[in-house]
């Protein structure tokens, strides 16, 4: 199955996530691929409709940043990123709210099921439960 | 294409179809063969890791992320031996005498569905949890509501051996839960019912199925299925469906089954939901102990139910609306959080109905009301009030704006926590609660089943699953579910006793 996150998407999908996650602007490169690996894996079992939409909306989002400053998503300053997708997020569309909601969410369910992530946040749930607590 | 044959084939192994299949075990020493067959995997302790990733990607349909028609909401619901009982909380409530009054089906009373409930409370061990094992996310919600002049209440839990792992919701690693996985299911195979897992089935037909049964993927938990994988027709006496809303509704709608009752897909119900959190001070015990102690009732004069509950990062991080700086100053402060799920009790109305799509998967047509939008803005104030009563600094509501209320600002909850703010497709909604689609009733003309879960027209095909609720039941389902199963079971055995 061909993947979502194609090289010539992935630019963009980068510039998003680091909107959508800021500590993704610190992610290494092993991160970076853990996190679209966890994405790719999520969508490889949806209807080929969603994974076509997805890559659409990006592309969207994308043209969206350079007709209105000249930038691509990734070229855009991180101010003026979140305030566009602030925008599609407020938009009366239903469409543009759900495909902001759907991309903020396949990001961080890249990001927060990492196990080091998980471990910064001081989330320790276990097995083990009240016995491994002190 | 292999044949088997039986007396009774029950589809689905959660609350509603391990209960038949315990009940109708004691068939099998009279010669009647019982076959149940489960679509997901039969899982081994050892599959239960407790990490989200891993588990909701092997429990949850669709991974969890089965959203409605309009994608405005995730529905949730497992597969597996022992279906949506491996991923509930565990708590066990009867059904109150008003709803079933409400539902007006003839021949079902209160007072039989709370008879056949106890029964399953002493079965499964369902009791108040020992105070001293309440963490804090409970305790504070407990404090916090007594303040804010809520009435919390206790939930009775069906627990064995709990160690508070607060994993409830992606298979308990302890085998505490008492889910049908735990009870009824090996009950039942005990006394010779047949448990089939990884068997699809593909289409209903006159007292047979047809079955897929699918191997093991490699990389897959759970066990081989107990059956060479292949296509299988299976010839029954009686048929039982109970694969749940999700289940049961779209597997009849892709049968072509001529004559069926036309209202089948109506009635659907499902108790939406979102969480909110509150942050406090210092670090409080969330993510340790059972997360779901009690609620606050408000389901007669407000129209919903607060929960305490506690999720995964992924699922939190999911649940809080927005993204950026502020919502992730929230996720770093996880250990600081206090959540309460918000539970909306919506009524069965004509848009909300599960219909199939081309290739028979399921679609669900879900319209949020006023009604259901002014309960989740009431239940999102209380449950405000309760977090700062609680000594909460700030608080994350949805359905304000914006989103996050500090503590002074707790004068203002009514003007800024207000229905305009409550935006489909910007607030993460999900339910678990799925009912409705093959309501009870009087005849066809009103339902599709009957009183004793008898498909209208068709007595040897019977449906023992939540589909049944002719409208929503303002509660966790389960416990009702499996005493409408009990009685299907009798109404089998009084069947196949001529």
């Amino acid at each position: 199955m061909a993947y979502v996150l194609t090289s010539s998407l992935r630019p963009a999908f980068r510039a998003l996530a680091t909107s959508f996650v800021p500590e993704t602007d610190r992610a290494d490169a092993a991160q970076w691929t853990a996190l679209e690996q966890t994405i790719e894996r999520a969508l490889a079992a949806r209807p080929p409709r969603l994974r076509r939409q997805i890559a659409l909306f990006v592309r969207l989002l994308d043209i969206s940043a350079r007709l209105r400053h000249g930038h691509s998503l990734a070229a855009l300053d991180g101010f003026r990123r979140t305030a566009l997708l602030e925008r599609f997020a407020a938009s009366r569309l239903l469409l543009f709210r759900r495909g902001v909601w759907g991309l903020r969410t396949l990001v961080m369910l890249g990001w927060y099921t990492q196990p080091a992530v998980i471990l910064a946040l001081g989330y320790r749930a276990s097995a083990a439960g009240w016995e491994a607590r002190p | 294409m292999k044949v088997e044959r039986c007396a009774v084939a029950v589809v689905g192994s959660g609350a509603g179809g391990g209960t038949v299949a315990q009940a109708l075990a004691p068939l099998v020493s009279q010669g009647k063969r019982v076959l149940v067959l489960e679509r997901g995997p039969r899982f081994r302790d050892k599959d239960f890791t407790g990490l989200e990733l891993d588990m909701a990607g092997a429990l949850y349909a669709e991974e969890g992320g089965f959203l409605t028609a309009d994608g405005t909401m995730t529905l949730a619901f497992a597969q597996g031996y022992g279906g949506s009982t491996i991923v509930y909380t565990g708590t066990s409530l009867v059904a109150p005498e008003r709803i079933i009054r409400g539902w007006s089906v003839p021949g079902l009373t209160h007072g039989d569905v709370d008879r056949r409930s106890r029964k399953y409370i002493a079965e499964n061990n369902v009791h108040l949890m020992e105070r001293e094992r309440l963490n804090e996310n409970n305790r504070l919600f407990v404090e916090g509501a007594a303040q804010a002049g809520f009435r919390a209440e206790q939930f009775p839990l069906n627990l064995r051996g709990c160690r508070g792992s607060s994993l409830c919701n992606l298979g308990c690693p302890n085998a505490a839960k008492q889910g049908t996985n735990r009870v009824q299911l090996p009950n039942a195979e005990r006394l010779g019912v047949e448990v089939v897992t990884r068997a699809e089935v593909l289409r209903v037909g006159e007292r047979r199925l047809e079955v897929l049964v699918s191997p093991r993927p490699a990389d897959g938990k759970g066990e081989e299925p107990e059956w060479e994988p292949g296509h299988y027709t299976i010839e029954a006496e009686t048929i039982v469906l109970a694969g749940g809303a999700l289940g049961t509704t779209p597997l009849l709608l892709r049968s072509g089954l001529p004559d069926l009752p036309s209202r089948i897909g109506a009635g659907f119900t499902c108790h939406p939901a979102h969480i909110l959190v509150g942050e406090h001070s210092r670090p409080i015990t969330n993510d340790v102990g059972h997360p779901k102690s009690y609620f606050v009732d408000r389901a007669i004069q407000d129209g919903y139910v607060l929960e305490t509950c506690m999720y995964f990062p992924f699922i939190t991080a999911k649940n809080l609306t927005g993204f950026g700086t502020s919502h992730s100053s929230l996720m770093r402060a996880f250990p600081r959080l206090q959540m309460i799920l918000v539970l909306a009790c919506d009524k069965a109305i004509p848009e909300n109905r599960i219909t199939v799509d081309r290739r028979g998967k399921p679609v669900v047509h879900y319209r949020f009301t006023d009604g259901v939008i002014e309960s989740m803005v009431r239940a999102t104030r209380a449950s405000a009030r309760i977090f700062f009563a609680a000594g909460a600094i700030r608080v994350h509501a949805p359905s304000a704006e914006p989103p996050i209320l500090h503590a002074e600002e707790s004068g203002q909850i009514d003007t800024r926590i207000d229905a305009r703010h409550f935006r489909t497709g910007t607030i993460s909604i999900t339910a678990a609660h799925l009912m409705g689609g093959c309501g009870m009733g009087r005849s066809a003309a009103d339902s599709v089943t009957d009183a004793w879960g008898r498909l209208h027209g068709r007595p040897w095909l019977r449906v023992a699953d939540a589909s049944l609720f002719p409208d929503a039941l303002e509660i966790n389902p389960y416990l009702t579910i499996m005493a409408l199963a009990d009685r299907v079971a009798e109404g089998v055995r009084e069947d196949l006793a001529g």
